[in-house]
């Protein structure tokens, strides 16, 4: 067991070496949200609100959980898709690697940097916005953080295991950002939704991911454990791996076209 | 001893039968390919020996295993090249060498497998800044990394350019010096008469002949074609085509019909113009073979 521990975490180096190494990726999932705390604070000030707190102190975890999911769901994805495409989890296959160990590496790799994504945006909120982190609510952060990760990894897998490299950053981005509006991601805590809106909203697991770990950091709210929205994701969950399982494939899909790295029988090749 | 043996495997897609009952054998440290046309069940073959797909019927044996249930230890004594496959673009090529090292027990050294394959120079490279050539022989590297006793090597030139075709022949005919036993597959002639000891040409899914390259197709296959253009009607000891003003025979015997044909032109004083003995090219036993001209 320890033999394929090792194996797993020798591979999420290699994943997470790969990541750094792809500009637009790290941009997406690591600045992008802290790029619009800095907007939100910049616009808004960060003053007091209507609520009684602060724009970062509303933003930092909403943009957090933001950059969470852009690491768990989109990143995880579009990276799994593209390497299918092009034949690398075709070549992974071939070899003694388990398949079910560089599947926990790629997956691992993406949890390991939405926390990064999530730790980065509460530090820069500390230190810059006066950020206040509730010290008994660090149970639900973190419970939270483990759910809502799990559900958008699984559901990244499954829009993989359904559409193609080049379908799939359409299809992430095309249920991610409506989802991240309507879940309170980029209204603050003054915007009022229309009610029937609010129901979509509490559907899709954004939501749940999104509310409990914003209220943790609002001053008077109940340490409780918000196992109400664990559940729900914990269903969403449930319906990414079943997805996944019945129809994720290792062989490229062929209605995609050829991307970088890969090579088509017909092209020229020279040395 | 056999590194492959491989009885009766049919493979059938949907109604279509894409490998219809195909018996052969290789030898370990021997150079073996799979030559046909686009379609003709190459690739189907070797992926079923690769374990990458489930067969219908038929035995086959791969290092003594079954590669239809042998799991990891499998995986560690073959090599696989692909027919195509990519890579991690941003990593370097030393980088990826390493991370498929990392999967075996027993690997080559990273130096070693760059030496082999010729991209020692390109070891801190970003594989995306490689040309297509020397991706393919990353791709080779990668097959070798684990220090298979048996690579497969799925139409490794398809698309090169001729230079970049020799370079990669080169390199094979090194791994054939390491010892190792190859399964090719191609649909160049020259490519099977370079590289391989023993070739079995394949065609609608079934094996149509097989051997060494020399004596592919018997000898019906190469026989000596004799022709010429002259004025007079030649004797008819011989069934003669004549066409477009070009007489012609297809013969086992050209040494009789040489003879008797000069001896009729000198006797008669008739000029044998552009007098020509040829026999099929390798292309054409192949083509005549595979009944395919779309090579």
């Amino acid at each position: 067991m320890s033999k394929h521990l090792a194996k797993v975490l020798r591979q999420i180096r290699f994943e997470n070496r790969t990541f750094w190494r792809n500009p637009a990726a790290a941009f997406f999932t690591i600045l992008f949200p802290l790029m619009m705390l800095l907007i939100f604070a910049t616009v808004f000030g960060n003053e007091p609100t209507g609520v009684g707190v602060t724009t970062a102190q509303f933003y930092a975890p909403a943009l957090a959980v933001f950059g969470a999911v852009s690491a768990a769901y989109t990143s995880l994805a579009i990276g799994t898709a593209i390497a299918r495409d092009q034949g690398v989890l075709k070549r992974v296959r071939g070899t003694p690697l388990p398949p079910w160990a560089y599947m926990t590496a790629r997956i691992g790799s993406s949890v390991w940097l939405a926390a990064l994504s999530i730790v980065l945006m509460l530090a820069v909120g500390m230190v810059f916005y006066d950020l206040q982190i509730r010290t008994e609510q660090i149970p639900t952060l973190i419970l939270t953080f483990i759910a809502g990760v799990a559900a958008f990894a699984a559901l990244g897998l499954a829009i993989t295991a359904v559409a193609s490299a080049d379908s799939v950053p359409a299809i992430t981005n095309a249920t991610l950002l409506p989802l991240a509006f309507i879940s309170g991601v980029f209204f603050g805590p003054n915007s009022e939704m229309p009610t029937w809106l609010d129901r979509i909203a509490d559907f899709f697991p954004l939501k749940h991911f999104v509310e409990p770990f914003v209220n943790a950091f609002i001053p008077g709210t109940s340490a409780d454990i918000p196992w109400t929205d664990i559940a729900w994701l914990g269903g969403w969950l449930a319906v990414g791996i079943v997805i996944a399982l019945l129809f994720f494939r290792w062989d490229p899909r062929t209605d995609s076209g050829p991307g970088i790295g890969r090579r088509n029988r017909n092209d020229r090749i020279t040395v | 001893m056999n590194a492959v043996i491989v009885a009766g495997l049919v493979k059938n897609y949907g109604p279509d039968r894409a490998v219809d009952g195909i018996d052969f054998e290789i030898a370990s440290g021997e150079v073996f390919a799979l030559l046909g046309p686009n379609g003709a069940g190459k690739t189907t073959t070797v992926e079923i020996l690769e374990g990458h797909r489930s067969r219908d019927a038929g035995e086959v044996s791969v290092l003594g295993m079954d590669p239809g249930t042998a799991g990891p230890f499998y995986r560690q004594r073959i090599g696989i090249v692909l027919q195509s496959s990519g890579f991690e673009p941003n990593l370097t090529v030393s980088e990826t060498v390493s991370m498929y090292r990392s999967y075996y027990e027993t690997p080559m050294a990273v130096d070693q497998v760059l030496a082999v394959v010729g991209l020692r120079e390109r070891k801190d490279s970003r594989v995306k800044t490689l040309s297509g050539g020397q991706q393919r022989r990353l791709d080779l590297a990668l097959g070798l990394v684990g220090d298979p006793d048996l690579l497969f090597l799925d139409e490794p030139t398809t698309g090169f350019d001729p230079s970049a075709r020799r370079q990669a022949w080169e390199v094979v005919s090194n791994l054939r010096s390491l010892g190792k036993t190859i399964l090719l597959t191609t649909h160049y002639m020259d490519e099977a008469e370079y590289l391989a000891d023993t070739v079995a040409v394949i065609s609608g899914g079934a094996i149509v002949s097989r051997g060494s390259v020399s004596t592919l197709g018997g000898p019906e296959a190469r026989r000596a074609t004799v022709s010429f253009r002259a004025t007079g009607r030649p004797p008819a000891t011989e069934d003669w085509k004549h066409e477009g003003g070009v007489f012609s025979v297809v013969t086992d015997d050209t040494t009789r019909v040489l003879n008797q044909l000069t001896s009729w032109a000198l006797s008669e004083d008739v000029q044998l113009i552009g007098l020509e003995v040829t026999r099929p090219s390798l292309e054409d036993i192949y083509l005549s073979l595979t009944g395919d001209a779309g090579v």
